[in-house]
């Protein structure tokens, strides 16, 4: 039977379409999983699904819950549709509670709003919930307050609130995009379980192919705002129809060309017994310092990609800004072509900052948006022992726009005018235009779409070939991870549990750790040869 | 969106005119301010005074427009002062953190415990009266105030990634400060001080009006309001007049703000 059901649905901004001609249908108990990347429209619809549209947006189209038109009913009965034959789920779980009511309370209420039950019933039943979503009242209390949980703790107490109406349809936004993979995998596979045990249609929208392709029935790819291909998932992953779902498969599997250094490649970066600590402070007693990195020792050779990948609080953020020279380790040492970062003076600090650069994640953030593109580009040349005339600055900044793929009229430009993987593009030129050693990526590529991510991989294993750059690579992507870097890190809680060769290391990962984030994390090569073998 | 533009525009009108009658008072006024004239005293509107004179035989627009210029003058130098001051005192207590951001942040709260007025007060038990004083102790009262919206604001900033490629670049905090900082929060800073710059007008007033601002025979509404009150049943528009004024231009200084506030707002989310 059809629960939610979409036909020839499109939603317009003022005048502006930002979803066209999109049909889909959800049953009970069946998964369907919404693709797209960013500027598709995935959000939209799901918003249009609950009638949430913002104030401005114009819908067209029919969508039918369980048979009647949201749209048609009076505002009382909508509600009690939303919430009660509808339930969702969005991507920021913290934006999504109230941090001022205990999570016993939250879902408490959701009982009361849609079921005619006493305050202490409703406990009761809030109780069960949260007991079913793996929030045992013994483990984790109901007294405690948003803030007090994990991510993925915060995220279970919101789908408790969202099938507490008993909804036959739950739609998920992007629900484990701000969580580890470890917690993403049984995120989903709660929700999995919760779709199939109480017959619920669930409407997965995500970015993440292989995360949808591993769980959905079905999948409906939309690209800007109109339904590219949709069918079963073993069609759409298997034999994809459409020239646009096949670049989407072909990017999210890419690997980019790139070679291993030589064996004997001379060692550049050598980090040795690392130590730094971090004060955890407590109110009214005494701070204790809690280790963030621990007795890490590693090296990269010139040339090299080495991969790190850790949970959120593994360490990777303190590590980068040690090795970055921004904090000052409590213990240990990093020598750089031998010679000791801390122990520099000024001067030789000043030639030392030349040959590390970083790109970080998030473009948007990482570029002064008051800046234009030249100033920014050009920062690093501050570090130059003599300051160079301001048209050998622009040439330089021009020559590197260039080199990555940007035009040199760009210069002019502000940051606000480019796409996010243009940004991205801005950055590298910023890392490289004083031709560093080392590079440090942290998750450059995590905030782009897949197809821009292949491009930016691409470009930088080509400007690493070309100017003999080695990366350090920080990643929650394992298949990412997998494709660029020669060796790799495991970190967890501050430490290195295992290192290795990529290839050897993800294929028979010795630690418990390193297994788990193996099997937790959405491999697209693994969920399409699983889908082959039916 | 439209209620966003006629907020600022009517803000943008009503300062622009107060500015206006103060730059125009600066070179000239219908009538000598200083210029007493007994026999015409008290009169009503009449051509040749449009508002009437005052207990002296003065033209109250004459006055009114002198009147502007003290008000937005001492208004702007206190205001200018507290900026130049407590913004980069905040740019640095963001900047180092720790024992030096809360010395400076509990400083801040210090003067915050006293009174403008008190402090005028006591300046001018030390000095003497006069404008100079009430600037000082107007520019005194709003220093932690840019100083800690600056640092709470800076410190923000102080998070982005851009922050670490500047240090990364090897550029030391100073000059992150002036070079990234203060670009990116002088939005808030702007909106803030058109907030303080009503604030101060208002305080300039009170000083006048119990004799610690501008001196005679500088007008100053403050002060038009004190010297009216005898008369205030005979001749109510002598106190009604300047009374007016300071409404009108905090008022309009405080829509400015807003509209500035709501339109920065709305470029950032857009």
């Amino acid at each position: 039977m059809t629960l939610l059901r979409f036909d020839n649905v499109g939603v317009a901004y003022r005048g502006q379409m930002a979803l066209q001609g999109l049909s889909l249908d959800v049953g009970a108990g069946e998964i369907v999983g919404l693709i797209g990347e960013s500027g598709s429209g995935k959000s939209t619809a799901a918003l249009a699904a609950i009638d949430l549209l913002p104030p401005g947006a114009e819908r067209s189209g029919t969508i039918l819950v369980e048979g009647r038109d949201l749209k048609s009913l009076a505002e009382r009965e909508r509600d009690a549709v939303r919430g009660g034959a509808i339930g969702m789920i969005f991507q920021e779980p913290m934006r999504a509670l109230n941090p001022l009511q205990t999570i016993g309370a939250q879902v408490a209420e959701a009982v009361r709003l849609h079921h005619a039950v006493g305050r202490r019933a409703a406990r009761g039943e809030a109780a069960k919930l949260l007991e079913r979503v793996g929030l045992p009242e013994e483990k984790v209390a109901s007294s405690r307050f948003p803030h007090q949980l994990s991510g993925g703790q915060r995220q279970r107490v919101c789908i408790a609130i969202a099938i507490a109406g008993n909804p036959r349809i739950l739609i998920a936004d992007e629900p484990t995009t701000a969580l580890d993979v470890t917690t993403q995998a049984r995120v989903i596979a709660l929700l999995v379980e919760l779709a199939r045990e109480r017959g619920m249609g669930l409407l997965l929208v995500s970015h993440d192919l292989a995360l949808v392709g591993g769980v959905a029935d079905r999948i409906v790819v939309l690209k800007e705002g109109r339904q590219v291909e949709a069918g079963p998932t073993r069609q759409i992953l298997g034999a994809p129809q459409q020239a646009y779902t096949r670049t989407l498969i072909a990017s999210a599997r890419h690997k980019p060309d790139r070679t291993a250094p030589a064996a004997d490649a001379p060692p550049l970066l050598d980090v040795r017994g690392l130590e730094r600590s971090h004060r955890a402070r407590r109110t009214w007693r005494r701070a204790v310092p809690v280790k963030a990195i621990d007795d890490i020792s590693f090296a990269i050779a010139a040339g090299e990609t080495l991969g790190i990948v850790g949970e959120s609080g593994a360490g990777k953020t303190s590590l980068l800004r040690t090795i970055l020279g921004l904090d000052r380790p409590d213990g240990g040492s990093i020598t750089l072509e031998g010679a000791d970062i801390f122990a520099l003076s000024r001067a030789d600090l000043r030639d030392h900052r030349r040959k590390i650069q970083a790109v970080f994640q998030d473009p948007a953030a990482s570029l002064d948006p008051r800046q234009r593109v030249e100033s920014i580009v050009a920062e690093p040349l501050h570090l130059l022992a003599e300051p160079i005339p301001a048209a050998e600055k622009r040439a330089r900044v021009e020559a590197i726009l260039e080199r990555v793929g940007l035009a040199s009229a760009d210069a002019d430009r502000l940051p606000h005018q480019f796409s996010g993987g243009q940004r991205q593009r801005i950055a590298i030129a910023r890392a490289l235009i004083l031709r560093p050693k080392l590079v440090v990526l942290d998750e450059a590529v995590s905030a782009l779409d897949v197809s821009i991510r292949a491009d930016i991989l691409d470009l930088l294993a080509s400007l690493g070939r070309e100017f003999g750059i080695a990366y350090l690579f920080v990643s929650h992507d394992l298949s990412v991870v997998r494709a660029v870097t020669d060796r790799l890190l495991v970190l967890q809680n501050g430490r290195i549990v295992e290192q290795g060769p990529t290839a050897e290391l993800l294929a028979s990962p010795q630690h418990p750790h390193t297994r788990e984030l193996v099997a937790a994390s959405p491999d697209l090569d693994r969920v399409i040869a699983q889908l082959a073998q039916g | 969106m439209t209620q966003r533009k006629t907020i600022l525009a009517i803000g943008l009108a009503i300062t622009g005119f107060f500015v206006a009658a103060a730059l125009l008072a600066l070179v000239w006024t219908p009538y000598d301010v200083a210029a007493v004239e007994i026999a015409g005293r008290l009169s009503p509107p009449s051509a040749a005074h449009w508002l009437g004179t005052d207990q002296y035989g003065r033209d109250m627009v004459s006055l009114l427009f002198a009147g502007a210029t003290t008000s937005l003058g001492v208004s702007l130098l206190s205001v200018g002062a507290a900026l130049f001051i407590g913004v980069p005192l905040g740019l640095y207590a963001a900047a180092k953190g720790g024992l030096i951001d809360g010395l400076i942040m509990r400083f801040g709260d210090l003067v915050f415990a006293f009174p403008s007025l008190m402090l005028a007060i006591i300046l001018s038990a030390l000095t003497g009266p006069g404008a100079s004083n009430a600037i000082i102790a107007i520019a005194i009262f709003n220093i932690p105030v840019f100083a800690r919206l600056t640092r709470g604001e800076a410190r923000r900033v102080w998070t982005y990634d851009y922050i670490a490629a500047a240090q990364i670049a090897g550029k030391a905090a100073p000059r992150i400060s002036f070079e990234h900082i203060l670009p990116n929060i002088a939005g808030p800073l702007l909106v803030q001080a058109t907030i303080q710059f009503a604030l101060a007008l208002i305080a300039e007033a009170g000083l006048s009006y119990v004799g610690l601002g501008v001196q005679s025979p500088q007008p100053s509404w403050g002060r038009m309001l004190a010297e009216s009150q005898t008369l205030i049943g005979t001749a109510p528009q002598l106190a009604i007049l300047p009374g007016a004024a300071i409404l009108l231009a905090v008022f309009g200084l405080t829509l400015l703000g807003d509209g500035l506030g709501e339109t920065l707002r709305g470029a950032r989310g857009a």
